[in-house]
Formats: structure tokens, C-alpha cells, sequence
């Protein structure tokens, strides 16, 4: 299970700025990439920034190893962001790739994927590769308003869109949690979810309570990315847990969610 | 080709640069990144007598140069590392040493004992200055006689070479020193982590779960080279220096500070190949000055 880390400097293809707050990054490696399962993680090293120490965790958010590249999406939220997005076409990026375990799939016929913000980074991964795997594959997304929603038809590809925003100005209004989906009495086979702890925490119990599996992707802040610090660990019902090694994706029932 | 061999107590190492306890693992995570058979040393991960769980999350704060921790000692136990991971770590073409702690000075002794018995294991690590446990750890580094006591129990069923970690919490570093030197070590390592804080102005909390937590990275290296000095002029015990290294040039300064080992330790997070690059980095300094041996620059401070 335990694929080799690698430690390269990647080329950057593209830096595509989606709205004011997130951007997509192309990265190239220089030799064929291993093979990489939605829901694994990179970890970049923010060069030349005085005030960032520590890598920064990012999901992977497309794989295309006939390209040799894979894209992260990345949301501006401090110094070491920020740094992030200023990168052009041609710089290098020092990454350690791939980390952590993936979801598990194809996990049924029919699949609901639910991400909220930048949550979606690496269902847009898990979408294609399950389209591609011949699931049927329904994307609820979250938003705060329809100004920020962005990659829409990228999401389409994989299959059902559907959305919600806080202002209502797109889909329907509300949290993910409320949209009509989850009272229409469709049928899921597995729901896998990514975003903010309490939104993931109440799809969590929407599924417990119809009977359907859930996984869920965990950010916990974390030093090394592959195991020895120590500092990511989630109470589990066997005990503490690496996020970056046992997880990110973990069944919710073993979070005791 | 620079002769970087270090010989301390009956320590022989390959090079001076080894791993500090709790930034390593147990040296198979690295295995992807680097050979570690070119490794001075590995100073594994804390032991304890039983398991412990650690503390809660949040473990850890990013600070300018430098991270805040509260892991808190999470280990499986001493059992559990004689059983499962000594048999997997034995064979590593290096020194390996066991970091060991305890909340209370039999505890020590219960695991020092254990450790005793394992032939590929030359040294303990005693690790009186863990500031992240309620018991125990740096409450045994702080005070001078107690750090003589813990010193002299496990002194007398290990049986190997001592070396006693040091916390910077002190007033005074030198006095610190020597109590462990009368307590029987043999050698002394420095500086664990300075007990830190981080804030989130947002949210009005701590960043932590317990609030405070163990400082590491660049941000304490001039503290760190200041005590390994005042150590080094204070006790005759070979001292392994760290704190903050980050590349060959901070390694050397230690050295010219008196120690006559180092360890790396949060750097290996940022860069788990950083120890390769600081042997090298040693060795083409050494080259450069025309130094023959690496031992040369131990305590070669002009000063």
C-alpha cells in the first residue's frame, strides 16, 4: 500500500487564478509520475518567503500521467498562499508527493461527492477517476454566493452538478447539508465528503442516519507530511491516528462522526 | 576526503550528525529520502514505560522561524518497542539511540532497565525536558538535585553510555550540567525545545490544546549556541549540540561552540534529506579550511 515519497522540484505549467481568493496550479514532474489515487496530498515548500517555515499541505485536484502532470487547487488564506499564487509558468516548486492514503472506491453504482469551498480540490479527482470507472456520480457543491463558484464545467464532466449557496443567488438556498437531494429519496451507495470539519461532521449524520457510507478528508495542520512528527493526529475509535499516513480519508464511523 | 569520524564515550560515529528524538520517527519513514547507513546517528522517538496517547489535537503552531509542539510524548510503550520495533531498526548500519522518559524516576529506571538488555542499542538518551507532559519530563531537568537523582538511579542499571538531555527552561544552564555530570552521565545533549506559546488573535484562544508547547527551529539556535558554549566550558563530558540547524554552516558552529556532536531535528520536517546535505556540507567545509578531521573543529573557538 505504502507507495515510494518522492521529493522533486516540479515545473509550473500554469498558475490559473479563479477568482480572487483561489488559483490552480499545473505541475510537471521531470520523470513519469508514479500513480497517484484521489485524496492523496502533496506537500510544497514556500521558497524565499521569510515568515513561511513549514510545508504546506495541498490535495491533489487532477492527475494526468500522460502529461506527466497534476494540478492543486489552492486557496489564498496567508503569507505562504499568497507567495503561492505569485508563482509564474517556468518556476520551480520543491514538492514531496504523493502523501497519505486515498478513498476508497469505486464504493457502488451510485456516489454523491459533497465539498464546500475549497473542499472540492480533490473531488474533482475523485469525480473523473470514478466517472472513468463507470460510476454514476453526483457533485454537491457549497458556496457563499455565485460569485464564487468556479471550475462548473469541469465538475458537469463527472456528472450531476448540483448546487447551493448561503445568499441563494445560485442553485439552492442554504448550507449543502438542507439541499433537496438528501429528501428526494435517491438512493447512494457511498457519499464521500470534503470541507470545513462541521459541514463534513453533519453529511456525516445525514448518512448514518439513511444507512450509507461515508468517507470523509481531514486538513488537520501538520509539520511533516509523512509520519514522524506526530502533530495531525484524530481521535479514532482505535486510537489516535496520522492524518497524513492513516489518513486524510477516513470512514466517518471510525471518527466516531 | 575529510575524516569526519567522532568518537564520544564509547560512541563511534560515522560522521557527527545524528537525529533528535521525536523528529525521526523510528528512521523507517525516511527510508524513502535518504541512505540512513550514512547517518552519524538516529536518536529515536521517546519511550515510555506504557503506551500514552499524547495530548490533544492541536499539536502544533507554525511560528516565525520556527513551530511550537505539545505532542506529549505519544508512544506505544517500552514493551511495545522491545517487541515490534527493535527488531525492525537493529540492523541499521548506524548508532542508534533510545530517547527515554518517564513521569516518575522508577518509570525512568523501568525502561532503562528494558533498553539495557538490547545489544544493538549503545546508549540511552535520558530526556529530562520534555516540556509538553503534566509529570515528569522537564520537571526533572529544572532543578538541579532532581536531576542528580533521576541521573544517578538510571545510572546505576545502565550499564551503556549516558548521555542527559538537557532543557533550556533553566536558570542556569552550567549549574544544570554539572548536576547531571555528578549524577554519573556521560555525556550531555542540549537544547530540547523552550516552552512557548501562539495565540489566535481571531478566535482569542490559544493555538494549542495545552495552551503552551515545546519552541523549535532557527528562531532558538542563538539560545541554543549560547548554552552548548556555557556547557561546554562548564562540564569535560562530550556534548551533542542542537537546536535550529538547518544546513552545514549551523552544524559547524555548534561544533566550534563545543559540541562534539549534533542533531538535527525540525529541519527533517521541511527536508528529510537535509542530514545528507549537512555531512556533505561538514565535509566540503572542512576541505575548503583545510581541516583534516572533523573532531578538529570541536571547541575551536577563537575567541
Amino acid at each position: 500500500m505504502s507507495v515510494k515519497k518522492l521529493l522533486h522540484d516540479l515545473v509550473v505549467l500554469k498558475n490559473e487564478h479563479l477568482n480572487r481568493r483561489h488559483f490552480v496550479l499545473e505541475l510537471k514532474a521531470p520523470e513519469p509520475l508514479p500513480e497517484i489515487l484521489p485524496g492523496q496530498f502533496v506537500q510544497v515548500l514556500v521558497e524565499d518567503s521569510p515568515t513561511t517555515f513549514l510545508r504546506r499541505p495541498f490535495s491533489i485536484h487532477g492527475y494526468d500521467p500522460a502529461n506527466n502532470t497534476f494540478q492543486l487547487l489552492i486557496q489564498i488564506k496567508g503569507k505562504g498562499t499568497h507567495h503561492l499564487s505569485l508563482l509564474k509558468e517556468g518556476d520551480k516548486l520543491n514538492v514531496m508527493y504523493p502523501l497519505g492514503n486515498s478513498f476508497s472506491f469505486p464504493g457502488g453504482k451510485n456516489v454523491l461527492l459533497v465539498g464546500g469551498g475549497c473542499g472540492v480540490a480533490p473531488l474533482l479527482f475523485l469525480g473523473q477517476w470514478l466517472k472513468a470507472a463507470g460510476v454514476n456520480v453526483t457533485l454537491l457543491t457549497g458556496w457563499k454566493r455565485k460569485e464564487d463558484i468556479f471550475e462548473e464545467e469541469a465538475y458537469r464532466a463527472c456528472g450531476e452538478l448540483l448546487v447551493t449557496t448561503e445568499d441563494g443567488s445560485a442553485g439552492e438556498k442554504g448550507m449543502v447539508t438542507g439541499h433537496s437531494v438528501f429528501k428526494s429519496g435517491r438512493a447512494f451507495d457511498r457519499i464521500y465528503s470534503c470541507g470545513p470539519d462541521r459541514m463534513m461532521k453533519a453529511v456525516a449524520h445525514i448518512a448514518t442516519r439513511k444507512g450509507i457510507e461515508c468517507e470523509v478528508s481531514l486538513e488537520n495542520t501538520m509539520a511533516c507530511g509523512f509520519g514522524v512528527c506526530l502533530c495531525c493526529i484524530t481521535p479514532t475509535n482505535h486510537g489516535n491516528q496520522r492524518v497524513c499516513i492513516e489518513g486524510p480519508v477516513f470512514d466517518a464511523k471510525e471518527l466516531g462522526w | 576526503m575529510t575524516d569526519l569520524s567522532i568518537n564520544i564515550g564509547n560512541l563511534k560515529l560515522k560522521n557527527p550528525v545524528m537525529t533528535a528524538s521525536g523528529t525521526f520517527g523510528y528512521g523507517e519513514e525516511f527510508r524513502d529520502f535518504i541512505d540512513l547507513g550514512r547517518l552519524g546517528g538516529i536518536v529515536v522517538k521517546a519511550v515510555t514505560g506504557n503506551n500514552r496517547d499524547g495530548n490533544a489535537y492541536p499539536r502544533m503552531a507554525e511560528t516565525p522561524a520556527g513551530m511550537l509542539n505539545s505532542v506529549g510524548l505519544q508512544n506505544k510503550g517500552v514493551d511495545h518497542f522491545v517487541k515490534e520495533i527493535y527488531p525492525k531498526i537493529k540492523d541499521f548500519d548506524t548508532v542508534i539511540i533510545v530517547n527515554v522518559s518517564g513521569s516518575t524516576i522508577d518509570e525512568y529506571i523501568e525502561v532503562a532497565e528494558r533498553i539495557n538488555e538490547l545489544e544493538k542499542i549503545p546508549a540511552i538518551e535520558l530526556n529530562i525536558s520534555c516540556p509538553n507532559v503534566k509529570q515528569g519530563g522537564m520537571a526533572f531537568g529544572t532543578i538541579p538535585s532532581t536531576a542528580t537523582e533521576v541521573t544517578a538511579a538510571v545510572k546505576k542499571v545502565y550499564k551503556k553510555d549516558l548521555i542527559v538531555k538537557l532543557s533550556p527552561n533553566v536558570t542556569s544552564i552550567g549549574e544544570m550540567a554539572k548536576a547531571v555530570v555528578d549524577g554519573g552521565a556521560d555525556m550531555i545533549s542540549l537544547i530540547n525545545t523552550l516552552l512557548g506559546m501562539a495565540i489566535d488573535a481571531e478566535k482569542r484562544t490559544p493555538v494549542l490544546s495545552t495552551i503552551t508547547g515545546g519552541l523549535s527551529g532557527p528562531a532558538i539556535k542563538p539560545v541554543a549556541l549560547r548554552m552548548v558554549y556555557q556547557v561546554s566550558k562548564a562540564v569535560k563530558v562530550p556534548v551533542i549540540g542542537m537546536g535550529g540547524i538547518m544546513n552545514a554552516t549551523d552544524a559547524i558552529e555548534f561544533m566550534l561552540a563545543g559540541a562534539s556532536a549534533v542533531q538535527v531535528g525540525t529541519a527533517n520536517f521541511i527536508d528529510p534529506t537535509v542530514t545528507m546535505k549537512i555531512i556533505d556540507g561538514i565535509d566540503a567545509y572542512c576541505r575548503l579550511h583545510k581541516i583534516a578531521a572533523a573532531r578538529d573543529l570541536i571547541f575551536a573557538l577563537n575567541t
